[in-house]
């Protein structure tokens, strides 16, 4: 059962080649806090319906906290269940943390002499260095091999919010916000810029999913393409938690990929005024 | 001779006691409840300068306590929080103070008077309670202040009657 999970979750991981892949997401209980030692509850999963925790959880070893000061925090009483992953931060320091997951790495699909379709990494294989060059065979039919990476932050502030965390670090697919993303008000429109490796770009897509998919007949994504200068503007409908996912994939790969993809994630809270 | 000193002191503490009749203060009610579970609201008092929108602390209200667990509620005042609670260090002398019950209550603000800057200024009133619900209120006033006035605003749910005092 343990083995399917992580099989399940892996697969869903090496996105970019699948077709459908399921939604990740972490879900902080609270993302403004006060008090001089706030403790928060986040949880983790994946599931199609946000934010409904009904598929499986985000396992917590893909994840990691950042502190406002830049160093790893701790993630306390980490807990797996049968939907979802949940644990504690204790915000000991003043300002902006982020939990992240951040998976990167090749990734190759060709056809066997049958024609059977294979992929690399396979079903719950983590991939060790070296792999590659032994398990893929260089001259298969159809061989496509991309690079891809995926992204996932959300932001927690105690007191004063900073930007130590907000910080690109020119891998992947990354959001960078006009507004601290602690600091969303239904009534202020925010820009948000994407950056693939370090630049902007223009054409990836944006797809933003107001929480409570429950009480409504339709997703009501708000879905969006990026502008030369790699940005999207956002109007928030209401208050409330939302969950960001931006796609882009283009041909600028380094060998022996020939397509690099990126998907960055993000749930954000916004505020009424 | 000592007739024109006095006529110099006389100037003198008339010119003080024009200066210290510049005031500002609030009245603020806090309605009763009847209500099975009731908390005292945290209420804020602050006023922010339109143009700058620079940001002078008036009063502020909450649960202090030993461990400082009254402070978890503080961002339910959720404007205040976002405008200047979050980079404050609470308690503050002469702002920071203890919740109050359902009543009236004058409140003088003539120790923040020296901070504000000329032209319109927005008065905030922010109230929060637990288990109960949040209001914001606000006030519009030119500093300095040219004529005594007196301006009213009505709460609805969490605070009452506001009546902000204005004396040149």
């Amino acid at each position: 059962m343990k083995f399917k999970k992580t099989a399940a979750l892996l697969l869903a991981l090496s996105t970019s080649m699948a077709a459908e892949a399921h939604r990740y997401w972490v879900l902080p209980a609270a993302t403004i806090l006060s008090g001089d030692d706030p403790w928060v509850t986040v949880d983790a999963a994946v599931s199609n319906d946000i934010f409904y925790f009904n598929h499986f959880p985000l396992r917590a070893n893909f994840l990691s906290v950042v502190r406002p000061d830049g160093t790893g925090g701790e993630m306390h009483n980490v807990a797996e269940g049968k939907h979802r992953t949940t644990f504690d931060l204790n915000l000991k320091q003043e300002g902006t943390y982020k939990v992240l997951m951040n998976t990167s790495g090749l990734r190759a699909s060709w056809e066997t002499e049958q024609g059977d379709r294979k992929f690399w990494p396979g079903r719950g294989e983590k991939p060790k260095p070296g792999d590659f060059e032994k398990k893929v065979p260089k001259q298969a039919k159809n061989l496509k091999v991309g690079y891809s990476s995926t992204k996932l932050e959300a932001f927690i502030t105690a007191g004063a919010p900073t930007d130590t965390v907000l910080t690109l670090n020119n891998q992947g697919l990354e959001m960078k916000l006009s507004t601290h993303p602690n600091d969303l008000v239904d009534s202020e429109p925010v820009t948000l810029q994407f950056f693939m490796d370090g630049a902007p770009v223009a054409g990836a897509s944006v797809v933003i999913i107001p929480d409570g998919m429950r009480y409504r007949d339709s997703q009501q994504a708000l879905e969006l393409a990026t502008n030369a200068d790699g940005k999207v503007k956002v109007d928030w409908p209401h208050a409330g938690r939302y969950w960001l996912e931006a796609e882009y994939e283009d041909s600028k790969a380094k060998p022996p990929a020939t397509t690099r993809s990126g998907k960055y994630i993000a749930t954000l809270e916004v505020l009424p005024l | 001779m000592v007739s024109v000193k006095r006529l110099f002191i006389a100037l003198v503490t008339g010119l003080c006691v024009n200066a210290q009749a510049t005031e500002l203060s609030i009245t603020l009610e806090i309605p009763s409840m009847n209500v099975a579970e009731y908390h005292n609201p945290y209420v804020a008092v602050w006023i922010m300068h339109s143009a700058s929108r620079e940001i002078t602390n008036g009063t502020v209200w909450y649960q202090i306590d030993e461990n400082a667990e009254g402070e978890k509620w503080l961002k339910d005042m959720r404007l205040w929080w976002r405008r200047t609670g979050r980079s404050l260090d609470v308690p503050i002398d002469g702002v920071t103070a203890a919740t109050h019950k359902p009543g009236t209550y004058n409140i003088d603000l003539n120790h923040i008077t020296g901070e504000l800057k000329p032209g319109p200024n927005q008065l905030y009133i922010e109230a929060a309670r637990e288990v109960g619900g949040r209001e914001l209120l606000s006030v519009e006033f030119d500093w300095p202040v040219q004529q005594a006035q007196s301006l009213t605003v009505q709460g609805e749910t969490e605070l009452g009657d506001i009546v902000v005092t204005l004396q040149p």
